[in-house]
């Protein structure tokens, strides 16, 4: 018996699971890892335009817009729950952040005068230090997202609401109050610092498309948040035994609220950056982006019941969904054919992942 | 074995709880030493599964006194239980399936290394110690294994380790040998016995007569939502035990 000599046990019955077995190997998210590279051979025999820079830049940014809101509605399907307001919430908070900055970016107005004057010329002036407005504008828009997660964390971990009523509540909600508060006309980030603004969502460094270096992060981030910290192992505990998770002692109502609270942020971040794309912020923007966003979380692994999933899934998910999309357009093929194909993979990538957990 | 001048670790008086109009548990009163074993019997709807969940922190009593070490206490949730010493191994288990089995003994208090301002979980102490309960409970139990794939056995000695990370001095077993194997439950009540050396209080909740009979020190009968009986262990017999959970008997 091989056994390393601090083991106090001896493992006569128990075999040892394989490294193929565990893990990223024995995960959803590893065959659909292994699905994307397959695809992303084909494309590049299918189509010589495929894999050249300006593709490539167009491919990462493009899947970038909606894999942050990706990561943050993981960590609410891990503990079991979904979040249906994620597309209004992007649409919301991108509006009260260009509707901030156009308002503080305005002299004559009464919070503008803290920020701008006019001078002599006719010309706005700064009245303090660059990237200010910029600062406050975003933080509002932030500020909007972790109420309504707060809320939506409220209705869930304290009154003890469905989660998929209560987000597909304040879907509604936050959608009308984006048409109520801009009486249904888009809104545009203007004023002196919309360039740092445009710089900052939709710029590059070193060719990179700067969403795609936020993306990086943030799933760095949430990759070490959610398997080396207390939080995440509470996350993952809530999603595979939520009793247990009681009885054990983890502040189920805390951990509950502050998974809606961070979904809703990185939603309305990802409103922020996509408006900067955009140029504008419309009232109808990223409408039924939720199910883009829910979609790709699911093909890439996370598991609806609870317990299973990650930043690398999220992101392969927004991958896949990003690369057969431009695929498509490459090949030729009718984008219409799109959503059905999404659909088939949404199944598939389940379907692939029951087959395998039962033949084990 | 029991000493008449120790303060009980354990304290219930005139303990009563409803639930609406139904009255579950009634002017129970009863005593658990340190380094007693208790065995806790009685039919389904006794009252066993409230007296442990008002106890273990889960409800409130309606009625009574809870004295632990000689102090009055009050628990609003498990975790005020689990404060003071008092832990309990759940029939279902309370383990999360897609942790592995470290993860679920340390759940709610893991070990975790500062690196500058943040605190990192500390994969490898957890791992370690669970690896030194395991073999303490004489299960073959990889500490790294999702508790998924694992046997009842195993699963079994993943929540009887959870109780051993704190210095419990009163540990409550619900059922606990009633899904696993012949050689699983003598490693069960081996574990107990060795509890019960390092001055420990068990409570054993059980329907499997023998196996109280060969742990507990006393067993206490529980029927229709009182007390029924309260006795060693060697004055009584397992026809006993039975004719007063049955109701044959009323009361000893």
């Amino acid at each position: 018996m091989a056994m390393p000599m601090e083991s106090p046990i001896t493992f006569s019955n128990v075999g040892k699971i394989r490294w193929w077995q565990r893990g990223i190997f024995a995960s959803q998210t590893g065959y659909v890892l292994l699905a994307l590279a397959v695809l992303l051979v084909v494309m590049h025999f299918a189509s010589p335009y495929f894999f050249t820079e300006g593709n490539m830049q167009n491919v990462a940014k493009n899947f970038s817009f909606i894999a942050i809101a990706t990561l943050g509605v993981t960590f609410v399907i891990i503990t079991g729950g979904i979040d249906l307001s994620v597309g209004s919430m992007m649409c919301f908070s991108a509006m009260i952040t260009s509707m901030v900055m156009t308002e503080l970016s305005a002299p004559g107005s009464p919070a503008g005068s803290l920020f701008v004057h006019m001078a002599a010329d006719g010309k706005t002036v700064l009245a303090n230090v660059p990237g200010l407005i910029l600062l406050v504008s975003i933080l509002a828009g932030l500020g909007v997202a972790l109420i309504a997660g707060l809320v939506n964390g409220f209705c869930i971990a304290v009154l003890g609401l469905s989660p998929f009523v209560t987000t597909l509540g304040m879907l509604s909600i936050v959608r009308g109050l984006g048409y109520v508060v801009s009486n249904g006309r888009g809104s545009f980030p203007g004023g002196p610092d919309a360039d740092y603004f445009y710089a900052l969502t939709s710029g590059d460094v070193l060719g990179v498309p700067v969403p795609f270096i936020y993306l990086v992060i943030l799933a760095l981030a949430m990759a070490v948040v959610l398997h080396h910290s207390s939080f995440g192992r509470h996350v993952f505990a809530l999603g595979g035994n939520e009793k247990a998770a009681e009885l054990t002692g983890i502040p189920v109502v805390r951990v509950k609220i502050e998974v809606y609270v961070i979904c809703a942020l990185a939603a309305g971040l990802q409103g922020i950056i996509i408006s900067g794309w955009l140029g504008s912020a419309p009232a109808n923007m990223a409408t039924s982006y939720e199910l883009n966003v829910i979609a790709a979380a699911v093909i890439g692994g996370a598991n609806l019941a609870g317990g299973i999933g990650g930043p690398l899934g999220a992101i392969v998910g927004c991958v896949l969904l990003e690369v057969i999309r431009n695929g498509l357009v490459l090949a030729q093929v009718s984008s219409y054919w799109q959503q059905t194909l999404v659909g088939v993979i949404i199944i598939l990538a389940v379907l692939v992942d029951r087959i395998r957990s039962r033949m084990i | 074995m029991t000493n008449a001048e120790a303060t009980p670790v354990l304290e219930l008086t005139g303990i009563g709880k409803e639930f609406g109009a139904i009255r579950a548990l009634h002017g129970v009163d009863l005593q658990v030493q340190p380094g007693e074993v208790v065995g806790l019997m009685g039919d389904n709807g006794a009252g066993k599964s409230t007296l442990v969940k008002i106890i273990a922190g889960n409800f409130r009593p309606s009625h009574g006194e809870i004295r632990f070490a000689g102090n009055a206490v009050h628990f609003n949730r498990p975790v005020d239980a689990r404060a003071v010493g008092i832990e309990v191994v759940y029939q279902d288990l309370a383990l999360a399936d897609n942790l592995t089995a470290a993860a679920n003994v340390f759940l709610g208090r893991e070990l975790k290394r500062k690196f500058g301002p943040l605190a990192l979980l500390d994969h490898k102490a957890m791992a370690a110690r669970a690896l030194e309960l395991f073999g303490e409970l004489r299960s073959e139990t990889r500490p790294d294994d999702l508790v998924k794939q694992m046997s009842g056995g195993q699963r079994q000695a993943v929540a009887i380790a959870r109780t051993r990370l704190s210095n419990a001095r009163l540990v409550m077993m619900d059922e606990p040998t009633a899904a696993i194997s012949v050689r699983q439950v003598e490693q069960v009540l081996g574990l107990i016995h060795r509890l019960k050396e390092q001055g420990v209080a068990v409570m054993l909740i059980s329907h499997r007569m023998p196996d109280v009979f060969a742990v507990c020190d006393r067993v206490i009968v529980m029927r229709r939502g009182e007390k029924r009986a309260d006795k060693p262990i060697h004055q009584t017999s397992p026809e006993e035990v039975t004719a007063l959970i049955t109701g044959a008997k009323e009361a000893a």
